[in-house]
């Protein structure tokens, strides 16, 4: 079998901002990590080599720490990322019945992305609000004192919307 | 002047503060005699969101504000009549709950603006950085800390002068001041208020705590959960350094400290302070063999201090009253306040700051309101997962470090989950232990391994395949790892495993005897059945059921078939009339 990392084609141009204020300080891997995942939506495995190359750090190293951390993703994410939250606080108010719901409404457990793109799911650890409980987040929107009903409904308006979207284009 | 203050904290954005906010603003544009701005969050987090009018120097607090509202408000402020607003207006039993606090970490949320350093700095903000810079050497800052008997609150209570002191005395030139912003107990949301409520409290106490121990530059590492936190940081920050409060020679003196954010990644064992550090690197989270500690070799092996937020927000105030104040507070043992986040089946959950030595039923009770699902309070639990339960009958147990742990439980960074009858308590070790197996860095072989062997002894208890001597494996396997494990998470990872099986061993017995799920919450164990006297024979259970597992005729009392049963309570939620019953 021969190597896979060549068959995605990232434009690596985009990270020549990152890699020249970044790369050579010392501590900073994590931090181009982040960078990268935030332009490219996660980590492709060509940019990952790129980055080991641009900062002298060996592969195994750079891939190593990206999986050390549950922030990073290696697949592309849905159009709506849905963060369900798994604190204790959420736990005992009902976050399994949430997971159920999604998966019923959605047939995605965590780490999985609908067939159409649109959603991906991921369990977290708290995510702060924990006097709303049970939470989750959906982009940069939380979402608190739920109920299964509430995030089918939720869950329904949003893929009402990115169809209304798709239509529109 | 009339000034309305909207609370955006995470919590009061999520309950929709950004939209009232927005509203108020279209409603009172016309009005120049109304101020209207952001404060952050004030710990009453289940009345967000909340919305504060101050005038003459009165306050008047209203609360579940809908953006709908704004206009009650508008007229009010028009017509100053209560009327409008009263039925917004915060009762007597919910001021209680912050009444009965001490705020000594958490002053300022709430109150000031976090996104203006000027509303801190009119609050009195920044003199006691100034006093210890101009009026007091770095030992004698130290000598107040000690004075003052603080302790660490990111969970282990290390005396936070000791380590200054061990910090300031290690060799070398190149020092580094860090604050543990990762808060990595789910369940716990204290050190997220401080920073989006109050930021330059932090960077205040962090300045003070760089001088004491002769660093040059102060880093923050910021879970990446909390996005608002470290916009909320950032800008403060930037504030700070355009009024040379960061920098060089801040106020005149010959200190100078720069200050910077590092988002973490996701990654609770990041917590641990050695593992931070190694974070901190661009690394793997894995922790370091102590010692040599960080005071002696931390980031870049040179002399690190490594403090909580709550820590460093304490800071100030001591320096400004004095340590002998602080001590007033508190026990023998643990001096001070600490701040706790109480969520779980609590009525009123939020933040709360007590001086040491309350009782726990102080706080659920008396503050708290007891239990909101009508059901028996059942037992809270402290500490997240390097933590344990506390069962109703030693509700009367003393917070204070001391007696804390002589439950077997800790003190922890503050995270407080409060249970009735509903939840399992082998449940909930089960939970925990699913969270530690999935965190453990896997560095060493005690914790990698021994997580994982609790986990699936405690998986095979809930789905009713538990045998004679599990408990007893469980509680030697808990005896290894807390001896075996390099850092803390692999030592304390069996707390909740050794505290619900010292308080809840009937539960154990039950499910490993009996096949039985006492709380009626391990999905595996319980049985859904029909109340013959409730059902009308309406069909909808039947309809509902995805496998097809009841059936009947209308009109008459249907069946649950419980070889085919999933046990996915649909029919439970379905049935209008209480006749699907959960055993
Ligand atoms: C697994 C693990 C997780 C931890 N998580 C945190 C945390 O999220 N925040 C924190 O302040 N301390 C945490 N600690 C404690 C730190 O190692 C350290 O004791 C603390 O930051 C020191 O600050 P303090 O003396 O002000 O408490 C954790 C420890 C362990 C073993
Ligand atoms: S436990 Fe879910 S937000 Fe904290």
């Amino acid at each position: 079998m021969s190597c896979k990392c060549s068959q995605n084609s990232s434009d690596l141009t985009l990270l020549k901002e990152t890699l020249d204020r970044y790369a050579a300080v010392p501590g900073s891997l994590i931090t181009v990590l982040q960078k990268a995942q935030a332009i490219y939506g996660y980590l492709p495995a060509d940019v990952l080599n790129h980055i080991a190359e641009q900062m002298s750090i060996p592969a195994a190293k750079v891939f190593g720490v990206a999986t050390f951390y549950t922030q990073f993703r290696f697949k592309p994410v849905g159009k709506y990322l849905i963060m369900l939250c798994q604190g204790t606080a959420c736990h005992v108010n009902g976050s399994l019945m949430l997971e159920k719901a999604i998966f019923d409404t959605l047939g995605i457990k965590d780490g999985e992305t609908t067939e159409d793109g649109l959603f991906t799911l991921k369990n977290v650890a708290c995510l702060g609000c924990c006097s709303l409980s049970p939470v989750m987040m959906i982009n940069d929107e939380t979402y608190g004192s739920l109920t299964p009903q509430k995030v089918r409904d939720i869950l329904a308006h949003l893929k009402k919307d990115a169809l209304k979207e798709a239509a529109e284009q | 002047m009339i000034s309305i203050k909207v609370g955006q904290g995470s919590c009061g954005i999520s309950a929709g503060a950004a939209k009232v906010y927005t509203a108020l603003e279209q409603q009172l544009k016309s009005n120049h005699d109304v101020q209207l701005s952001v404060t952050g969050c004030i710990g009453m987090c289940y009345l967000e969101p909340i919305v504060d009018i101050y005038s003459d120097g009165e306050l008047i607090r209203l609360v579940r504000v809908k953006d709908t509202d704004a206009k009650a408000v508008a007229d009010y402020i028009s017509t100053g009549d209560n009327s409008f607003i009263e039925n917004l207006i915060v009762s007597d039993e919910d001021k209680h709950f912050l009444d009965s606090q001490t705020r000594i970490a958490l002053r300022g949320c709430g109150i000031i603006n976090p996104n203006e350093i000027d509303d801190y700095i009119a609050n009195g903000g920044y003199t006691a950085l100034k006093k210890a810079l101009i009026e007091m050497s770095p030992e004698g800052v130290i000598e107040e800390i000690k004075v003052a008997g603080l302790a660490g609150r990111g969970g282990a209570g290390f005396p936070t002068w000791f380590k200054w002191n061990a910090a300031r005395s290690s060799q070398g030139e190149e020092k580094y001041l860090i604050c543990n912003a990762d808060e990595g107990d789910p369940g716990a949301f204290m050190d997220r208020a401080v920073i989006e409520s109050n930021p330059h409290n932090l960077i205040e106490g962090m300045l003070i705590g760089a001088y004491a121990i002769g660093a040059k530059e102060a880093i923050v590492y910021v879970r990446a959960e909390y996005p608002l936190a470290i916009i909320r940081l950032e800008r403060a920050i930037e504030q700070a350094k355009e009024k040379g409060i960061v920098g060089e020679n801040i106020f005149g003196s010959d200190f100078s400290c720069s200050f910077r954010i590092k988002a973490g990644a996701g990654a609770f064992v990041c917590g641990e302070e050695t593992a931070l550090i190694e974070s901190l690197e661009g690394s793997r989270g894995m922790p370091r063999l102590k010692p040599p500690f960080p005071a002696q070799s931390g980031y870049w092996h040179k002399p690190s201090n490594i403090n909580n937020v709550e820590t460093f927000a304490n800071v100030s105030w001591i320096i400004e009253n004095g340590g002998e104040e602080f001590a007033k507070l508190g026990t023998d043992d643990s001096k001070g306040t600490k701040v706790f986040a109480i969520t779980g089946k609590i009525k009123r959950g939020g933040l709360v700051e007590i001086p040491m030595g309350k009782k726990l039923s102080d706080v659920i009770f008396d503050i708290g309101g007891g239990m909101k699902t009508g059901r028996d309070y059942k037992c809270v639990q402290l500490g997240g997962p390097s933590g344990g339960c506390i069962p109703a009958d030693m509700q009367d147990t003393v917070i204070d470090y001391k007696k804390l742990s002589a439950t077997g439980a800790i003190m922890g960074s503050g995270g407080m989950v409060v249970m009735d009858g509903s939840t399992c308590m082998v449940g909930m070790a089960r939970f925990f232990l699913d969270f530690t197996a999935k965190e453990s860095c896997g560095k060493c072989t005690h914790c990698r391994i021994g997580t994982k062997r609790l986990l699936e002894i405690l998986n095979r208890i809930c789905k009713g395949e538990g045998k004679e001597g599990d408990i007893e494996l469980l509680e030697e396997t808990c005896n290894e790892i807390k001896a075996g494990a390099l850092c803390g998470l692999g030592q304390t990872a069996p707390n909740p495993v050794l505290t619900t099986i010292k308080y809840y061993r009937d539960e154990y017995e039950a499910h490993i005897k009996e096949k039985r799920c006492p709380a009626g919450e391990c999905i595996d164990l319980v049985k859904y059945s029909i109340n013959p006297e409730k059902c009308i024979g309406c069909s909808l259970c039947s309809k509902k059921c995805p496998v097809g597992a009841i059936c009947g005729e209308i009109k008459k009392t249907f069946t649950i078939d419980s070889e085919k049963c999933i046990r996915c309570g649909q029919c439970m939620d379905a049935c209008r009339f209480g006749a699907v019953e959960k055993r």
